[in-house]
């Protein structure tokens, strides 16, 4: 008499799993990383590296010699977290710091609560938010764009970015006129294609958008969360600009500069930290959106969504709890 | 051509590998003995009405039902009652079965063995129903729910709808394809009967778009008989669950926790509209079904016209015979089927097919930790949570699992089958649903 395997249905499976999803959303970062390559040049390559290096090490030592368990580090989520850290800082900063930046990213927002699936704050923002603290200075001056094959038509090493620009010019009364007539201010066509100063992953919308096409395609992020974020964004700039258009910037200025893209393609749709539901993703996506332009506009920082979604990740269990899917065969009740 | 129909909430598209379609339905030969389990359907088992050393001819009754949900037994064969004794079936317990030593197939009088299509309806509703009920007619899907008690709608309730179930949504199987192509004009008089004992004008045959050829052939034959129309559904599992096929077809949600003439309908399978042709205009009892016999080392998948109590060997070894490197053994499809651990069990009437997993397939990756990618609670066709209700089962938090809604779950398997993470979601579902059930049950 044979014996066969017996265990409960289904007996077949689908073709998902953790480490191709992973490696999806590196495939989807690729356009952006070639851009930061062509602009910031091997300062770019650099950066990324030391930030997927130490960000494996850190998963590495932490999995095997502190937790003493099975090591996972090929899952993919560790080079996912590098690369985003990486990307969520300027092209010259100096290598030590992106490896305090790695160490509390997969340490202290990641492995302390449990490794992968169970970090309720997206622990590359985390790390970025440390060095933004930590090192004020070296994360907020920003190598100018060089194309790599152009000659070099500027003297200068660093300049502002645009938003940097604009809270500036705010800050010190200027018209909105004054503020983007400066020479400094990069053009329209510069924001889309990346050729600006930034963080290195978030100058190019183009390339973002392409990435962010590519995992809604592959069904690894629903485009709504993203989308909510920018419609919330550029509502209500919107209104501020139609209100006062001297003091309040058009709001596709917003939506192309700065970190807004990076953070609501990339950042905000993190599986781990957003929530589960698709109505619960819409109200999360209003949320980091009025929270990013509320802090844009208003607060000390010139940017502001790092803080917005790690605000909107600690209500991601309240937002699961409040916004349930459609159930089936119960009459939604208003 | 209709405009495709499905349901809204969920589903998955699992490879359909329907590597038996093209195979015709062949007669299997009766073994030497047959193993009748008496727990063939939903709800209580029958009675035996004969003892050891019997002679029973083909289509005697062996068990009679005593019980309001229960359904008859009849004799799968002619031959001498061996014992009545425990005996393993496909849940892989022993249970208390009827086992006849078969010498040869002798019918009873009364019954008509042609084949010839007898589409005049000449009996009453009430003698409709009873006649399913002496027959002991079970749903052929694989619920099993005696088939009489279906026909008989509650007071104060109206059948607007007879749905016959033909979408055969699990991958692998074909016995219902088969039967639509090769008894299309008995299955159809079989829906009159029905549409007659409940009183209803209207029926709808669900049928997947990946049959083509039974949509083309059971349109081309409905013309000739009155209210039967059949509705081509997009290929999406689980449309087969009679939630979500009321869904595709008529629109119309079944709220939870209520049955299917909650909103006008009553649900059937294609198996059982021919099983009630057979009863009904042939005085046939449910004693054989057809099998799909599949894998893919198989070297002959195959669909048989079986009788009840045929060792599920037998039909390995005449689809080609069990191949090498067999993992797993499965009752049923590869979404909700049972694996069993032996081929030595019976075929019984909810056995809609018997596949053969390879060793390789046959083991479950290792689990990793959830990543909260939400796919599980897209794919819930019942709009649930199975990451939350998994994890509050294996907590024991099963009051909250209950306001969660974890007893709407249908068990189909979607969330486990999508999980990244290769997490056991439903067996956990399964755990939660058992003791929130019993939970329900004490509260009463």
């Amino acid at each position: 008499m044979s014996i066969f395997t017996v265990s409960g249905s289904p007996h077949v499976h689908g073709e998902e799993n953790v480490k191709k999803i992973m490696y999806t959303v590196v495939f989807a970062m690729v356009p952006a990383m070639l851009v930061s390559i062509y602009f910031f040049g091997i300062d770019a390559v650099r950066v990324l590296l030391i930030s997927v290096i130490s960000s494996l090490f850190f998963e590495w030592v932490i999995q095997k010699y502190l937790l003493k368990g099975p090591v996972t580090i090929n899952d993919g989520s560790a080079i996912v977290a590098g690369i985003l850290l990486g990307f969520n800082v300027p092209a010259n900063i100096p290598a030590w710091m992106i490896i305090m930046g790695s160490l509390v990213m997969i340490g202290v927002a990641k492995m302390s609560f449990g490794g992968l699936g169970n970090n309720p704050f997206n622990p590359a923002l985390v790390g970025r938010v440390f060095m933004l603290i930590s090192f004020p200075v070296q994360m907020t001056s920003w190598p100018v764009a060089k194309p790599l094959f152009a000659p070099q038509l500027t003297d200068a090493i660093t300049g502002p970015t645009a938003l940097g620009l604009l809270k500036e010019g705010v800050d010190a009364g200027k018209t909105i006129e004054q503020i983007v007539s400066d020479p400094q201010m990069p053009q329209y066509l510069d924001r889309l294609l990346g050729n600006m100063s930034g963080s290195l992953g978030e100058i190019s919308a183009v390339a973002l958008l392409l990435g962010g096409i590519f995992m809604v395609y592959r069904k690894v992020i629903d485009w709504q969360l993203p989308v909510s974020i920018i419609l919330t964004v550029f509502a209500v700039a919107g209104i501020f600009h139609l209100i006062d258009p001297q003091h309040y910037i058009e709001p596709s200025f917003h939506i192309f500069s700065g970190g807004l893209m990076l953070g609501a393609i990339f950042m905000a749709t993190d599986m781990v930290t957003s929530p589960m539901n698709m109505r619960g993703k819409i109200v999360y996506g209003i949320g980091v959106g009025l929270l990013t332009i509320i802090i844009r506009l208003w607060g000390a920082y010139p940017e502001g969504i790092s803080f917005a979604i790690l605000i909107m990740n600690a209500f991601t269990p309240l937002i699961n709890n409040a916004f349930k899917p459609k159930r089936f065969g119960i009459a939604l009740k208003k | 051509m209709n405009k495709l129909r499905t349901f809204t909430i969920g589903g998955v598209h699992p490879k359909e590998n329907k590597l038996s379609e093209q195979s015709s339905i062949t007669v299997l030969p009766l073994p030497k003995q047959l193993v009748i389990p008496l727990g063939q359907n939903l709800g209580a088992p029958p009675k035996p009405v004969v003892k050891k050393g019997d002679e029973v001819k083909t289509g005697q009754l062996l068990a009679r039902a005593e019980a309001f949900i229960s359904a008859n037994i009849h004799s799968p064969a002619s031959g001498k009652i061996a014992k009545i004794d425990e005996a393993m079936d496909a849940s892989g317990y022993k249970r208390q079965a009827i086992i006849i030593d078969v010498t040869g197939d002798e019918w009873v009088e009364g019954i008509e063995t042609s084949t010839s299509l007898n589409k005049e309806i000449s009996l009453s509703k009430q003698e409709i129903i009873s006649r399913i009920k002496e027959c002991g007619l079970v749903g052929l899907g694989g619920a099993t729910f005696p088939t009489h008690v279906k026909m008989m709608i509650p007071e104060g309730k109206i059948a607007e709808y007879l749905i016959i179930n033909g979408v055969e949504c699990e991958p692998y199987l074909t016995s219902d394809h088969r039967l639509m192509l090769e008894k299309g004009d008995e299955m159809l008089v079989g829906i009159q009967i029905m549409m007659k004992a409940l009183g209803t004008e209207k029926a709808i045959i669900g049928i997947e778009n990946n049959k083509p050829d039974a949509i083309a052939h059971l349109k081309k034959l409905a013309v000739n008989y009155n209210g039967i129309s059949i509705q081509p559904l997009k290929v999406k599992y689980p449309q087969g669950g009679e939630k979500q096929l009321i869904k595709a077809v008529v629109n119309r949600e079944v709220p939870s926790g209520k049955l299917p003439i909650e909103v006008g309908c009553v649900v059937s399978n294609v198996g059982t509209a021919f099983a009630v042709y057979e009863a009904v205009q042939k005085n046939k009892p449910l004693i054989e079904r057809v099998v799909t016999v599949t894998g893919t080392s198989l070297s002959k998948p195959s669909n048989f016209l079986v009788r009840v109590g045929t060792p599920v060997s037998d039909l390995i070894a005449a689809a080609g015979g069990l191949p090498e490197d067999t993992g797993k053994l499965i009752n049923g499809g590869p979404m909700m089927g049972k694996a069993v651990s032996s081929p030595d069990i019976p075929i019984v009437k909810g056995s809609s097919g018997i596949l053969l997993i390879k060793k390789v397939e046959s083991k479950r990756s290792t689990p990793q930790s959830c990543i909260r990618c939400s796919k599980c609670t897209v794919v819930c066709p019942m709009g649930l949570e199975p990451y939350l209700l998994a994890k509050l089962s294996k907590l024991s938090v099963y009051d909250k699992a209950e306001k969660e809604r974890i007893m709407d779950c249908i068990e189909c398997g979607s969330c486990q089958f999508t999980c990244p993470s290769s997490l056991p979601l439903l067996d956990f579902l399964r755990l939660g649903k058992q003791r929130v059930g019993h939970l329900i049950r004490t509260r009463k």
